[in-house]
């Protein structure tokens, strides 16, 4: 048995993303999370699942505010990241099973106006072992802990800072098409190249944004997914894997190599496509060198051939493989890859800002957690 | 003036390895029946899950993994030591520290060069493992 088609995108939804807000994290949830619901043509209280992102709003936060009378299910997937794209596997099972008809996974988050997202890790459980031993060091934020695995690919394989700009200039041409972005203004490599080093060699625009706002998609059977008010989208193949050493990179056995690299052959199996049938692609861009990383992992090019797929605007709508086309974290907002499902799903119905021409099968990734990976391979119905 | 950088709570699983630093030690956990040596510390052995621990003095060299040279600082504590050095050390004994280098250029770094712990007490109960050039 397989998860294979067990459900489908029916609503997506965000709110306007923001840098500087009065408002709640939960009111961000909230709106994105009604917003997906009416997208599929649902009432919120047709909701039976609940998959919110692991720091924010509980189900008891849902049932209160939506009326919810007959909550069958509630989870968290706890990887950082790559919790949202992990919550389209546990939606497909918990479906699958029977459980749930409609599950509605959402995030909502102050990252900009209240707990700056950059630092945050501090604080998170998963991360004693950091706290403990890296930070006490001066090996404190996200940019300094990923920093050593950008700087071993590129003594290993030669890849360049230049390289690395090319994701932060596509990724910036596609948020200037997209209204719902909060960086429009496009930027050059020789912008990139001049923006201020934060942990060598990541420089300030290799760096994701903190935002505030709220996305979330439902997910929902197959057979009540055709009679929803948007054109489903099918989910074809979905996994998630974890890193050797998961909490200390320092240990990892391969700098280089992230968990997407186990949840890969078994989301492309599951699905039974080739990366060549991946028209459009939306990876988790906390940084553009894990982007890079993760199309390696992926199976697009070899482990080291990254830098050289990158080049020449390869990531563009026109160009080999159209990568986040939302402008992503690096340009649209940091949704905690929640707004790559949204993005996703608008491709392949044909409605985004910035569509990628007939784009029938698509892939999105989480990242998260220091090593964490997920991947769901989705086709239109 | 007092220790503004983040400091440690050290578990009694921990402790050893902290208290080794304060004698100028660097101490590894390894397991007490297999003796696989492991960091950081934790409570069971990933090869034969023994719980048995023992601790092994490291013979405090290494060379160099990765690194990178922070230049904006994630906490005010660190903002007078910018730019700084954070090396990622691969130690004899089969396990990797990070640490920050002491007197070696930027333009000195690569992977595989040979690097020695020192230690430094920054306060009272507290000494930190630094990296200098071998």
């Amino acid at each position: 048995m397989s998860l294979r088609e067990a459900g489908a995108i029916t609503g997506v939804g965000e709110t306007q993303y923001l840098r500087g807000t009065d408002r709640t994290a939960l009111s961000f949830q909230l709106e994105a999370s009604l917003n997906a619901i009416r997208d599929a043509g649902l009432r919120p209280s047709d909701i039976d699942g609940l998959i919110p992102y692991g720091h924010g709003a509980v189900a008891e936060d849902f049932i209160t505010n939506f009326g919810i009378k007959d909550l069958r299910f509630s989870a968290t997937t706890p990887m950082g990241g790559a919790s949202a794209v992990a919550a389209i596997q546990c939606a497909l099972a918990v479906i699958q099973a029977g459980i749930c008809k409609h599950v509605l996974i959402s995030l909502g988050r102050t990252g900009y106006s209240g707990g700056r997202i950059g630092t945050r890790v501090q604080q998170m459980p998963q991360f004693k072992v950091i706290g403990e031993f890296e930070m006490p060091l001066g090996a404190i934020a996200p940019a300094q802990l990923y920093a050593p695995m950008a700087r071993r690919h590129m003594e290993m394989y030669g890849t360049t800072s230049r390289q690395l700009a090319e994701i932060a200039v596509t990724t910036r041409h596609h948020a200037s098409l997209q209204r719902n972005a909060t960086m429009r203004t496009p930027i050059t490599i020789e912008d990139h190249q001049s923006s201020r080093m934060i942990s060598d060699p990541l420089r300030l625009l290799d760096c994701s944004l903190e935002s505030d706002g709220g996305a979330a998609v439902v997910i929902s059977a197959p057979d009540r997914a055709r009679d929803l008010a948007k054109r489903p989208i099918m989910v074809m193949g979905v996994a998630e894997g974890h890193p050797d050493s998961p909490s200390a990179i320092t240990q990892r056995p391969d700098l280089t190599t992230l968990g997407l690299a186990k949840a890969a052959p078994k989301a492309f199996a599951m699905a039974g496509i080739e990366r060549g049938d991946i028209d459009v692609a939306e990876v988790y861009d906390c940084f553009t060198y894990i982007v890079m990383c993760q199309l390696e992992d992926l199976g697009f090019c070899k482990k080291g051939e990254g830098g050289a797929f990158v080049e020449g605007g390869a990531l563009g709508l026109n160009g080999r493989l159209p990568v986040n086309t939302h402008g992503g974290l690096l340009s649209q907002a940091h949704m905690a890859g929640m707004n790559h499902i949204v993005e996703l799903a608008r491709q392949l119905r044909g409605e985004a800002d910035a569509q990628v021409q007939d784009a029938e099968i698509g892939l999105v990734t989480g990242y998260g957690d220091m090593g964490d990976g997920a991947l769901a391979i989705m086709r239109r119905a | 003036m007092s220790y503004d950088k983040l400091v440690p709570s050290p578990s009694p699983e921990t402790q050893p390895y902290w208290d080794g630093l304060n004698e100028n030690r660097l101490r590894l956990q390894c397991c007490g029946e297999c003796g696989k040596v492991r960091h950081y510390p934790r409570p069971m052995c990933d090869a034969c899950w023994s719980m048995k621990t023992d601790w092994v003095d490291a013979a405090g060299v290494g060379t160099v993994h990765s690194w990178t040279i922070t230049h904006y600082a994630f906490h005010p504590g660190f903002k007078g030591d910018l730019p700084y050095i954070l090396l990622t050390v691969d130690l004899p004994e089969g396990v990797r520290m990070n640490a920050q280098a002491r007197g070696i250029e930027a333009s000195a770094l690569r992977m595989g060069l040979p690097v020695k712990v020192v230690f430094d007490r920054v306060k009272d109960d507290l000494t930190l493992p630094v990296f200098e050039a071998a």
